[in-house]
């Protein structure tokens, strides 16, 4: 079979179980975009390539394919980087493809001409420039396997124009033969018979699921774990999902925004089993006085993440479904009455100071997350912004499903939510996908609302609107004396705004109208934008100040304390 | 504390990219790099000598060396007892009449060879260890050395170790 470049790059999409591109042609990928039609591959145009990014970003966690996104040369490729990024520090698959100017004009200065696999070295897992045709089928072939094996990544994949234009007999390889990439699947049976010692000798022990569980598809594995040995669950916001939140044993989040009982009993337990995660600088506070108490197991499929960031007594090197199917049956059943006890009196304590409990008429965005939360039945697909919107939804949509939450956690992008969604809805068409989003987040990139119609896909949108960058906000206030430099935000009229893109737009003002709004906007069978107009300075807590330690939380204020 | 890496790798474009781009955006002190073809054709072979804070960057430096998909096998050659190093160096050093035969008794000291000899200067090769070349260039340093090239450590396993 004779085909072109263009053609290689769709038939190998095919060939990987590709169904949909998110992407925005231009002149080095119009040969590409003049084969997609002959494919069976659904194209959604985004308003924007950092869109497209995000898109197959959202595409690939909501549904564990590896989602692709592509863009032309320059500006086009450019425009991905933020998307690629994002993707890379959350492990998230995704294949990049960029037209790149014709081979004799590469390294001159070529119009939109851009060394895109230069810019993106240090934030993909890997990268390819093709010039030459006959490359073509192995580099596909070999990009998805990366993409999506080992820990996964972003592959991008920069395509010069005239290499798309030639044509060679098409045979796509059935194998890899990458000598330098092998990642590690099973763990040592060794190191995992000593885990499974130390979690039956363990008195307090704790479990941290970070993304690993949710991109190896271990959540029933790890139940299985926490179940049979009794060891209560805390989340990463990235491995928010991995394990029902309203589980008994399951303690939400621990971190910087994390629930007080979670950091307390991060620094009580005897035994810490990080599973799938990397103990970023969010979670651990300064390292030197996190889980002092604790030995360190630490199961990832990614060696280069043991001993990284914190120092750990027994690494596990292995996928982390893979380790948990040989770790549990050497685990004995166990009871730890006593820890989880502990854990409770300091869980009582936290509830005093929940927003949620304080007496209040104010439009609070903590309370619109909750509704949505009780609308929805726990069942939405979540796609959360970046800043205090992102917190919040962490800490009051109790995520009980696999694959429920969408967010941009290592980057820590804004204007990430919109589009992630749209991939989100694309791959998962018949669920409810929620954005939450600030109104900074949703200015960023809120283009897309146009895909959103274009594509017509039911998007329920909650802006929740404080009229600040409200995390930045809330540093200035706390630390920087009130002084309010750059984040007083203002934004458009959003319901005409949702009604000139083509969405019902719906405001809410009060903590009365929240409930009636949301079940409206369920009752449309459209994409819907609600603007919550919420306290502009309500704050996230607890809060563990940047490099502090997570034993010295700002809490928030008792009633009382108020008072005085 | 320096240590010593063998690494072999795909003969591909941009590999020495990668490598320089991993070193700097980890925050890793590169002290020599030398690359060049290894017995197999397609494979490069570099020996890099990296200044680490303690062993756990010097961990982190392999595993994350590792990590690039190019990259088929690193060493850490100073976890084996019995590494050879070796560095050559071009010295360019001024010499009249009066001190070419005082470079000349220092060369042979060395073993070292005169590659070049001009009315006002002379070429010398030199290989050995680091300390070997640090001390030949300190010798030659009051003549006034006018140009010097070294090549970095390149480094090989004794016996069968590879």
């Amino acid at each position: 079979m004779k085909l072109n470049g263009a053609q290689i790059v769709c038939e190998s999409l095919v060939r990987e179980g590709v169904q949909v591109v998110f992407g925005y042609p231009g002149g080095t990928v119009i040969n590409l975009y003049d084969a997609l039609p002959q494919y069976n591959l659904r194209h959604v145009l985004t308003r924007h390539e950092q869109g497209a990014a995000h898109a197959a970003d959202g595409y690939a966690r909501a549904t564990g394919q590896v989602g692709v996104c592509i863009a032309t040369s320059g500006p086009g490729a450019t425009n991905l980087v933020t998307g690629i990024a994002t993707a890379h520090m959350d492990s998230s698959p995704i294949i990049a493809i960029t037209g790149q100017v014709g081979t004799a004009f590469i390294g001159k200065d070529a119009f939109q001409e851009v060394d895109v696999t230069g810019i993106t070295l240090p934030i993909t897992k890997h990268n390819y420039l093709v010039t030459n045709i006959n490359d073509l089928p192995r580099v596909m072939k070999e990009a998805f396997y990366i993409a999506r094996t080992g820990r996964p990544g972003p592959v991008l994949i920069d395509i010069a124009k005239d290499v798309q234009q030639a044509e060679i007999e098409f045979e796509y390889p059935e194998k890899v033969d990458l000598p330098g990439y092998r990642p590690t699947i099973r763990g040592h049976e060794r190191q995992i018979r000593q885990a499974a010692q130390m979690i039956n000798r363990a008195e307090r022990p704790l479990i941290l699921c970070g993304h690993g569980v949710i991109l190896s598809g271990a959540q029933v594995e790890l139940r299985e774990l926490a179940e049979k040995a009794h060891i209560p669950v805390i989340t990463t916001l990235e491995g928010i999902g991995g394990f029902p939140r309203t589980h008994p044993l399951c303690l939400g989040m621990s971190g910087m925004h994390g629930e007080a009982y979670a950091n307390y009993a991060v620094q009580s337990a005897d035994l810490l089993i990080a599973i799938g995660m990397r103990f970023s600088d969010r979670v651990t506070g300064k390292v030197r006085s996190f889980a002092r108490a604790a030995k360190i197991i630490h199961i990832d499929v990614d060696p280069a993440e043991i001993g990284k960031n914190v120092p750990v007594d027994l690494p596990v090197v292995g996928d982390v479904r893979h380790v948990l199917q040989s770790l549990n049956p050497q685990v004995e059943p166990a009871e730890h009455g006593d820890w989880l006890a502990q854990i409770e009196t300091w869980r009582v304590e936290s509830a005093r100071r929940d927003i949620l409990n304080r007496e209040t008429d104010a439009l609070i965005a903590p309370y619109v997350i909750r509704q949505i939360w009780h609308a929805t039945q726990g069942q939405a697909l979540m796609v959360s912004d970046v800043g205090q919107n992102q917190m919040w939804e962490a800490q009051y949509y109790l995520h009980d499903k696999y694959r429920g939450l969408i967010t941009s956690g290592g980057l820590g992008t804004m204007g990430f939510a919109l589009p992630a969604a749209i991939g989100a809805q694309v791959g998962r068409p018949d669920e409810e996908v929620w954005v939450t989003v600030g109104d900074g987040g949703i200015q960023m990139n809120i283009q897309e609302l146009a895909t959103v119609v274009q594509e017509k896909l039911p998007l329920k949108i909650a802006i929740l609107n404080n009229g600040y960058l409200g995390m930045v906000r809330q540093w200035q206030q706390l630390f920087f004396g009130k002084r309010y430099s750059g984040t007083p935000i203002s934004g458009p009229d959003y319901v005409k705004l949702a009604e000139a893109y083509g969405l019902t737009g719906l405001r809410v003002t009060n903590k009365a109208d929240v409930v009636p709004a949301l079940q409206r906007a369920r009752q449309i069978n459209g994409p819907v934008l609600i603007e919550f107009q919420v306290v502009g300075e309500e704050n996230v807590y607890p809060m563990v100040p940047a490099g502090g330690s997570i034993s010295e939380m700002l809490r928030r204020p008792l009633e009382e304390e108020e008072m005085v | 504390m320096k240590k010593t890496l063998i690494a072999l790798m795909e003969d591909k474009p941009g590999v020495l990219d990668r490598v320089a781009s991993l070193f700097r955006r980890r925050n890793f002190n590169i002290e020599s790099l030398s690359v060049g073809h290894s017995e197999t054709p397609g494979i490069s072979r570099m020996t890099l000598v990296v200044d680490c804070q303690d062993e756990a960057q010097e961990e982190q430096v392999v595993k994350q060396f590792h990590k690039l998909i190019e990259v088929l096998k690193v060493t850490e050659a100073d976890k084996v007892d019995s590494a050879l190093y070796r560095e050559l160096a071009l010295i360019k050093v001024a010499a009249n009449l009066d001190t070419r035969s005082h470079i000349i008794q220092l060369v042979d000291v060395f073993r070292a060879q005169v590659l070049d000899v001009s009315p006002t200067s002379m070429t010398i090769e030199v290989t050995g260890t680091e300390d070997k070349v640090d001390a030949l260039v300190e010798l030659l340093r009051p003549f006034g050395i006018k140009e010097l090239a070294r090549t970095g450590r390149v480094a090989m396993l004794r016996g069968n170790g590879k």
